[in-house]
């Protein structure tokens, strides 16, 4: 490699694993140790290394490596427990791996939670030392930056009130504030962005991609947020399994997860698998299903729920993308149907979206079934939707979705002199 | 960019890099930290108290009455000839540095599992900072303990009692003390963080190791051939030493001491090799 002559990457995974014992999860005590202990006596099982290889041997990360170069910004992406979180752990020193080796080349900073160390008793500035303090900073870098910390945070009037009185929103942006102006050479940051109001994300997710930009340093983001990934990441790893399986410009891992997540999902509905969403399919009023619809039909979408377990406040959603992965249309029962049912045993849902507006295209559907505030079930890309062409507007012009976008409106032209 | 690529920080993170890695660099890059979770705990002590720091005042001289009127009044220990008053409050000093410092620090890894599996630091800077947070509490008590002194002394008039040249060494005792508490808080530590039962032992191994200490009686009270066994707490001759420094009465001898000081050395050295092997990977387990 040519380039490794010019600039040495400033973080290099090598064959990084890490095992966790299944029996170890958990705090032991002396009881189960001893118990551990008699069992190894009675059946004569020897306590050394390979005592370790049983079945309860669960691998969070297998052979993991990858480089990132300076001033890269690299997203991790993967489904929740692929080893996202072990990775980061590994990263940021709170744990060890197992075996294989991770190289730094610059002072890192984590930021796995915002606020961490935070005390309720002690006053927002005396916490935005404590707190710099813990993510490394030193008092007098602390106290150079101080103002801009309290005045990003537009917290100013309540700097020495004690941070319990504060708004959920005050104390997550003060929080924030400190860690935004925390100046190492390598950033890992989790998904703690998906916190605060919607203007303070776009401040923060602002000051990251400045951070990576104007001052070339390296940022570590893990995410869900696919949108997040693709707006601040060149490059993305793909985990899954604890084992990388993509990495690549960040585009390009990503349409791979979403290929991914959505064999999955696909895999869940032909078998019946899925613990909630049973089955899920699209028609038209005549109960045919086409493989495509025309701009403009009337389209059907049932839905098959199952719950053994009675669930007080669901709330299910269709959500259909663009080819680009941004999010187009939610049909939901909070927003549509907006009223109290529960779902106990079997539920089957109708919806019928009438003049389809959407132009040419395969649109991707996710499906997700909330109780309340918790996820019980997404499926993303659970189907295509195809829409074929037809002349909505009796003008015989064909819309150019690369031209005229995804939404066809129904409008109508008149002029005057 | 800012970056040079060969810059000289490089850092390697292996699987068990080595038995024994204990940074006293990093430790130091760390010391604004160290003295910043000094100040919390002193605050969040006494933040929502009326009396606030009085009670670092006040503790001890309630314990001490509680002493004098059951242990002095109703069981009727004798206290070297001393004021009473005096001899329990200076054997407080060395103790509850002692105790205090132990039960927090035993509970380092288990009580700040939170803190510890979101953020890198070195871990020890957390237990460092209690032994540092309780020196203020002993300086307090001293003083209230220099004012009960004085008081007896000069305005009651009360003879038998006085500051010993030894007290010189006192910068040192309190050094002692405090390593011998961070040693073996250290190694407890470990272990809590492995096996939860210990929370339940703590209270009590402090409670019974305080009646087997000469907190409440002199240790010349203690028939000769059992003295040996007294000697073996290394707290025994800390608290001694107390009272020969600050009262001029108390039964320590060199041995004594050198013992004290070897069990120390010896916490300090298994405290270090648990507590460094443990933090590594301690929030797998919690």
């Amino acid at each position: 490699m040519a380039a490794r002559a010019v600039t040495a990457p400033i973080i290099e995974v090598r064959n990084l694993s890490k095992s966790y014992r299944l029996g170890a999860i958990g705090a032991t005590t002396l009881k189960d140790e001893m118990s551990r202990l008699w069992q190894r006596l009675r059946f004569g099982r020897s306590g050394s290394d390979d005592d370790e290889s049983t079945d309860d041997e669960f691998w969070a990360l297998r052979d993991v490596s990858f480089d990132v170069r300076p001033g890269e910004v690299v997203g991790i992406i993967g489904r929740n427990g692929a080893g996202k979180s072990t990775l980061l752990k590994i990263l940021s020193r709170i744990t060890q791996q197992t075996s294989g080796t991770v190289t730094l080349r610059g002072r890192v900073a984590s930021l796995l939670e915002v606020g961490t160390g935070f005390h309720p008793d002690l006053t927002g500035r005396e916490n935005v030392f404590l707190n710099g303090a813990i993510l490394g900073m030193t008092r007098a870098e602390i106290r150079s930056k101080f103002d801009e910390i309290v005045a990003f945070a537009e917290v100013e009037r309540f700097i020495d009130t004690p941070v319990k009185r504060y708004s959920s929103g005050m104390y997550v942006r003060l929080a924030f504030a400190v860690a935004a102006h925390l100046e190492p050479e390598i950033l890992i940051v989790d998904e703690v962005l998906a916190v605060g109001d919607a203007e303070f994300q776009q401040k923060c997710l602002g000051k990251m991609g400045g951070i990576a930009s104007r001052e070339g340093r390296t940022v570590i983001f893990v995410s869900h947020n696919t949108a997040a990934v693709e707006a601040l990441c060149h490059r993305a790893v793909l985990l899954e399994k604890g084992v990388v399986s993509a990495s690549g410009d960040s585009a390009s891992v990503l349409a791979e997860y979403v290929k991914g997540m959505s064999n999955y999902a696909r895999d869940l509905l032909e078998t019946g698998g899925a613990r909630h969403i049973r089955t899920f399919n699209i028609y038209n009023v005549k109960d045919e299903s086409p493989a495509s619809f025309a701009i403009g039909d009337d389209i059907v979408f049932e839905t098959e729920l199952f719950s053994e377990e009675r669930v007080n406040h669901p709330s299910y959603g269709i959500f259909i993308h663009s080819p680009k992965g941004e999010r187009l249309v939610g049909l939901h029962t909070d927003v549509q149907q907006n009223s109290q049912w529960i779902l106990e045993g079997a539920k089957r849902l109708r919806i019928i979206w009438r003049n389809v507006p959407l132009n040419v295209g395969s649109y991707r559907i996710d499906l997700a079934l909330w109780d309340y505030s918790s996820e019980l079930e997404t499926l993303v890309g659970a189907r295509t939707l195809n829409i074929h062409a037809a002349d909505v507007y009796g003008s015989g012009v064909l819309p150019d979705p690369a031209y005229m976008g995804s939404i066809i409106p129904d409008a109508t032209w008149s002029m005057t002199q | 960019m800012s970056h040079s690529p060969d810059a000289p920080y490089e850092l390697i993170l292996r699987a068990n890099a080595s038995w024994f890695d204990l940074s006293l660099k990093n430790l130091w890059q760390y010391r604004d930290l160290l003295m910043l979770l000094v100040r919390r705990d002193f605050v969040a002590k006494y933040k929502q108290t009326i009396l606030g720091p009085l009670w670092f005042v006040l503790q001890p001289l309630l314990m001490t009455l509680v002493f004098t009127v059951i242990f002095g009044q109703v069981a009727g220990l004798p206290t070297d000839g001393l004021p009473p008053m005096l001899f329990y409050l200076c054997g407080q000093l060395g103790w509850n540095y002692f105790a205090q410092t132990l039960t927090t620090t035993s509970g380092t890894l288990a009580t700040n599992a939170g803190l510890f599996s979101k953020v890198y630091f070195p871990r020890l800077v957390v237990p460092l900072s209690v032994s540092v947070s309780n020196l203020f509490t002993l300086v307090i008590q001293i003083g209230t303990f220099a004012v009960f002194f004085l008081y007896l002394r000069y305005a009651v008039g009360m003879r038998g009692f006085g500051l010993d040249w030894h007290v010189v060494f006192l910068p040192f005792l309190v050094i002692h003390t405090a390593l011998l508490s961070l040693g073996l808080g250290l190694v407890l530590s470990a272990l809590t963080a492995k096996y939860r039962d210990l929370t339940h032992v703590m209270p009590i191994l402090v409670q019974v190791w305080m009646y087997a200490s000469p907190v409440i009686y002199p240790l010349s009270k203690i028939p000769a051939d059992w003295r040996w066994l007294a000697r073996l707490n290394p707290m025994t001759p800390v608290i001694e030493s107390y009272r020969l420094m600050l009262l001029g009465a108390g039964t320590v001898t060199i041995a004594d001491i050198a013992a004290s000081v070897a069990i120390m050395v010896l916490f300090m050295i298994a405290g270090l090799l648990l507590f460094t092997r443990t933090e590594k990977t301690f929030v797998d387990i919690v």
